[in-house]
């Protein structure tokens, strides 16, 4: 579980954060949605140590990553995996490379075991026999499975997606959901993902939190979420009037 | 003022991080080798054809220079050949070229890096990102800038026998006569110590350019040419000093 405490972050004069508070629980995906600029990747960020917070805590499994020493913060590290919107694969190594990357520079394991664990990790993100093509060789939706693979290469504890499907069409959208989906409820991985992308809300969002201007605006579920009559949220969602009116020719 | 002291600060700062212990010593040497291999084969051509024609381009200088001058003996352009081309022209040209080539290189690999986010994946990984990325580029050059100098060294006088035949100035005898003659060990030190001075410069500036971009395309290109230039002026200026204090 990671709980958020009274987060505040600011970039110069400019305040981000403005102090957001949130538990995400274990096992569930928790997702962070909001306009751009609402603070969504920043919150995310924070979270993984890339920026930190001026004020407020962030808690794994009561682990205080703010207060941290260096070297604890590395340890956390190991147990924490993440998808970047533009995946961040390594262009110079080959697929096998990059998901074996945490496990050479990690572990002990012979080669054979770290073959052996790179290919289960490929074949479970539906990549086998990819292993010797470079990231410039695949389409958007691959190097994405490719970066959920090299995530989840180290058994993480905590699993973050930014944006993961930013870029890809709907159809394949749907495909890494499902996969975010199936790997938290399988390894039991806490699961923060950022996104804008509602088939993700309505399909996968276990936990929603609706960041609005630097604040939390409202949190629930994906089936509550659709019960929002007015207010930002319903503009978030229902963004254009093609939209609005189609969910009142639903509700009569 | 205070950006500048900002900037040295955030410089020191870096190096000495990118000096800490790596979490895997293979990786930083499996990473350390493939770093001299792409700087050292990589520039290879390049400075030989420079170093050789640079050779042979001062041996025409001289022998139209000393033509008239019936009192000096063309033997002596093979000594002078060989003091200007391993105290100055090796050392100096090959560093200029090698901050052209390998800097810009350098800055504009760990500015994709930095904007693409892959050096946030080695973070979120728990990689010490200056440890691994910069450590093995400095080590590196350190080693393998000395090595193309002595190569150019080479090279340079080398050129400077084949222009000189062609050009009917002196015989291969004459000319290796005054490369060997009066021969001072202590201008290769000079030497040694330029290159391998030049090669930090050359690494250590042009990651620290590279690893502290931000924003985009732009930046990296921005980053790319400012590794380049401020390479150059830092080698021009250590050059100075370093023959100053050693000669």
């Amino acid at each position: 579980m990671i709980e958020i405490k009274n987060i505040k972050k600011s970039f110069g004069d400019v305040p981000v954060l403005k102090g957001i508070s949130a538990t995400f629980e274990n096992g569930k995906c928790n997702l962070i949605i909001g306009k751009s600029g609402s603070g969504k990747t920043v919150a995310l960020k924070c979270m993984v140590g890339l920026f930190e917070p001026d004020e407020g805590s962030i808690l794994f499994d009561g682990r205080n990553i703010t207060d941290m020493e260096f070297t604890a913060r590395k340890e956390l590290r190991k147990e924490i995996g993440m998808l970047f919107q533009g995946t961040a694969l390594f262009d110079s190594l080959s697929v096998e490379e990059n998901v074996r990357f945490p496990l050479d520079m990690f572990t002990d394991k012979t080669m054979e075991e770290k073959t052996e664990r790179v290919n289960f990790c490929l074949e479970r993100v539906n990549l086998a026999n990819t292993n010797k093509k470079y990231p410039s060789d695949l389409s958007g939706g691959m190097k994405k499975r490719v970066g959920i693979a090299r995530a989840i290469v180290m058994n993480p504890k905590y699993l973050f997606c930014d944006e993961p499907n930013s870029g890809l069409d709907p159809k394949t959208s749907i495909v890494i959901d499902d996969l975010i989906k199936e790997i938290t409820q399988e390894y039991k991985i806490t699961t923060v993902m950022n996104t804008h992308d509602m088939n993700s809300v309505m399909g996968i969002g276990d936990k929603i939190v609706f960041l609005h201007e630097g604040l939390k605006y409202w949190e629930g579920n994906n089936k509550e979420i659709m019960k929002i009559t007015e207010g930002e949220l319903f503009d978030f969602i229902f963004a254009s009037d093609f939209l609005k009116d189609l969910r009142r020719r639903a509700q009569y | 003022m205070v950006k500048i002291f900002s900037l040295v600060g955030e410089y020191f700062t870096l190096m000495y991080r990118s000096i800490s212990r790596p979490e895997k010593t293979a990786m930083f040497w499996k990473e350390t080798f493939r770093q001299a291999a792409e700087i050292g084969v990589g520039s290879l051509l390049i400075i030989a054809i420079v170093a050789t024609f640079i050779g042979a381009v001062s041996a025409v200088q001289f022998a139209y220079q000393f033509r008239n001058l019936s009192f000096i003996p063309m033997w002596w352009i093979g000594s002078i050949e060989r003091k200007g081309i391993i105290l100055e022209l090796a050392p100096t040209i090959s560093a200029l070229l090698l901050a052209g080539k390998v800097g810009s290189n350098i800055a504009s690999e760990l500015g994709t890096m930095r904007i693409s986010e892959q050096i946030d994946a080695y973070e979120i990984m728990g990689v010490n990102t200056p440890a691994y990325l910069i450590g093995p580029k400095v080590l590196a050059s350190i080693f393998v800038v000395p090595m193309l100098v002595i190569v150019a060294v080479m090279l340079g006088i080398v050129g400077g026998w084949g222009a000189g035949l062609s050009g009917h100035f002196y015989s291969t005898a004459e000319y290796f006569r005054g490369v060997q003659d009066n021969f001072n060990s202590h201008d290769s030190v000079v030497m040694l110590v330029k290159a391998t001075l030049f090669g930090y410069i050359i690494s250590s500036v042009s990651c620290y350019m590279g690893f502290t971009v931000h924003g985009g395309a732009v930046e990296i290109g921005k980053a790319s040419t400012r590794a380049v230039v401020y390479s150059s002026i830092f080698i021009i200026i250590v050059n100075f000093f370093v023959a100053f204090i050693l000669l």
